[in-house]
């Protein structure tokens, strides 16, 4: 029972952070219906970012790992991501807007190749040491819980989860109640009478864009507190994972991304508990095709049909 | 004076010219309507206009100014709604949320609220199922809530593309009543485009025959329907 718990509580931090990608999957296909397949490599950027601006704003925070240094870290890898995914968006997708979509897709290939060498020509290809940006160690938990006493919660992983939680909140809030929300939704609806209700396009994708790479952003950094060794293509397995999260949640909806991330990330738990970590990657793998078979458009997605 | 005039409207796709230069007006206040079998290029026109598609050449002129190739949202922001073909409401969001998004581009809470009363007033059947989501109407219903949503802008010019289309007959009735008392009440102009030429002439004070992209005939409506050639092509006889 408590080995099963600390799975679940392993899997479900493994799991906000694909949550987190998967979002960035599922907001750009809601808009543009295609797959940013360089938004792994978002991820990656975030990380280094923090690797690279770390030092300065832990000494700005009063130096040492610190929760506003932490902080600083994540909101200035957020921008920065949120920047490049920006970028991206206006250089190499928008000039192919009018093209068939398979096109925007071998571009976005093109740009996740780019990235990921680039990555290694820039930063090097060798594994770095992210700072300790803030303390992580395992919580003392308290003996009256009995049993649960025998958990291992970390700080980080309180962390990961809380940061998480707080994202998905204010994404929710953004979303559902804001002019530009509506407006994402109206786009992801029916691009046409979006753009007669006087929606302007490409400001509402460039937003798009840079919410969904901010979250990739944030789980660059969450992750390497967790796991405080990145390298420039860190961005590969973690994104694939986080895609299959997204359309075993159904693809273009946002609530879907949540938790098929959370439920891949319990289940390579799980599977690295009581099976073997060699089964790790081939089962989330055979997750996503099961899913296309049997429900292409996912758990929470309505299946749509494709106009002709 | 007119609110919105074509001058030599080209439009193209790709290749294919779908408008060869035409031209027609929009009188303040007046129902116009442009009439053509499938294909003459009348949805054509009318996406031109709200700037979906850019003319080749020629002028849109909109209260004195050329809009021509303007982005649709900012067409929008200038005065001119658009019904378009096919409904196109927002269909997993609900009727309330849509006349919201008609609204979108406005500030003024007081006046969005204000004008969400006025189009219940206008279209009861919506008030009664504001909760639901737009797709679960009926298609009569998806067509009051097509032009409720495009009265949200506040607009000067209101640009109706087969408001018939796909339409319980009962409701047909009801909604070109609707846009008689749109056109009287508001004092709107309305350029209409119909396949259904009865429906269209007998509301309209001005008519236009489009056919393959040109202009054929202009003329009051009942010119028109006195008209041999549009009594055959268009009228059944």
């Amino acid at each position: 029972m408590i080995e099963f718990l600390q799975q679940l509580v392993n899997g479900l931090s493994q799991g906000a952070i694909y949550a987190l990608i998967a979002l960035g999957y599922t907001m750009v296909f809601g808009v543009l219906r295609f797959i940013n397949f360089a938004h792994g490599d978002i991820y990656m950027i975030g990380a280094f970012a923090g690797f690279y601006s770390a030092p300065k704003l832990l000494a700005l925070a009063g130096g040492g790992p610190s929760f506003a240094g932490a902080a600083l870290v994540l909101v200035a890898a957020m921008a920065l991501c949120a920047a490049a995914g920006v970028l991206i968006e206006r250089v190499c997708y928008r000039p192919l807007r009018a093209q068939p979509r398979l096109t925007v897709l071998i571009a976005a290939i093109g740009v996740s190749l780019l990235l990921e060498n680039g990555g290694q020509f820039a930063f090097g290809a060798d594994p770095q040491a992210f700072p300790e940006i803030i303390a992580d160690s395992a919580i003392d938990l308290p003996a009256s819980w009995g049993e649960f006493s025998l958990l291992t919660i970390t700080v980080g992983q309180v962390i990961v989860l809380g940061s998480t939680a707080v994202l998905l909140l204010a994404l929710r809030a953004v979303v559902l109640h804001t002019r530009t929300g509506m407006a994402m939704r109206a786009l992801s609806l029916n691009p046409l009478a979006a753009s007669l209700m006087g929606v302007n396009t490409d400001a509402v994708v460039s937003f798009t864009f840079a919410v969904g790479s901010a979250m990739a952003g944030a789980a660059g950094i969450l992750t390497a507190i967790q796991q405080p060794s990145i390298d420039p293509l860190m961005g590969i397995n973690a994104g694939l994972k986080a895609f299959v999260a997204a359309v075993l949640g159904g693809i273009g909806n946002i609530p879907g991304a949540a938790l098929g991330g959370v439920l891949i990330g319990i289940l390579e738990a799980l599977v690295v508990g009581y099976i073997s970590p060699t089964y790790r990657d081939p089962i989330v793998f055979a997750v996503l095709i099961v899913v296309l078979l049997v429900r292409p458009s996912g758990l929470l997605g309505k299946p749509e049909r494709e106009k002709v | 004076m007119s609110v919105l005039a074509l001058r030599n409207l080209v439009v193209s796709y790709g290749a294919i010219r779908a408008l060869h230069g035409i031209s027609l007006e929009v009188p303040a206040g007046r129902i116009v309507t442009l009439i053509g079998a499938n294909g003459a290029g009348k949805t054509t026109a009318l996406r031109t206009i709200s700037g979906i598609l850019k003319p080749a050449s020629g002028s849109i002129s909109f209260q004195g100014e050329n809009i021509a190739g303007l982005a649709a949202h900012k067409i929008v922001a200038r005065g001119i709604a658009h019904a378009p073909e096919g409904r196109m409401v927002f269909s997993n969001l609900t009727v309330l949320e849509n006349l919201r998004m008609g609204a979108y581009l406005r500030r003024d809470r007081a006046g969005i609220a204000d004008d969400i009363a006025r189009v219940r007033s206008i279209f009861p059947r919506l008030a009664e199922r504001e909760k639901q989501p737009a797709g679960t109407l009926s298609g009569g219903e998806q067509q009051m809530l097509a032009i409720g949503r495009a009265l949200m802008s506040r607009p000067r010019c209101l640009l109706l593309d087969e408001p018939s289309l796909g339409i319980a007959p009962i409701l047909i009735r009801t909604i070109f009543d609707k846009i008689v008392e749109i056109n009287r009440e508001l004092g709107l102009s309305i350029l209409l485009v119909e396949q259904n030429a009865n429906l269209a002439l007998a509301i309209s004070h001005f008519g236009y025959v489009i056919e393959s992209g040109r202009i054929l005939l202009a003329d009051t409506p009942d010119a028109l329907r006195e008209n041999p050639s549009v009594r055959a092509a268009y009228l059944g006889g």
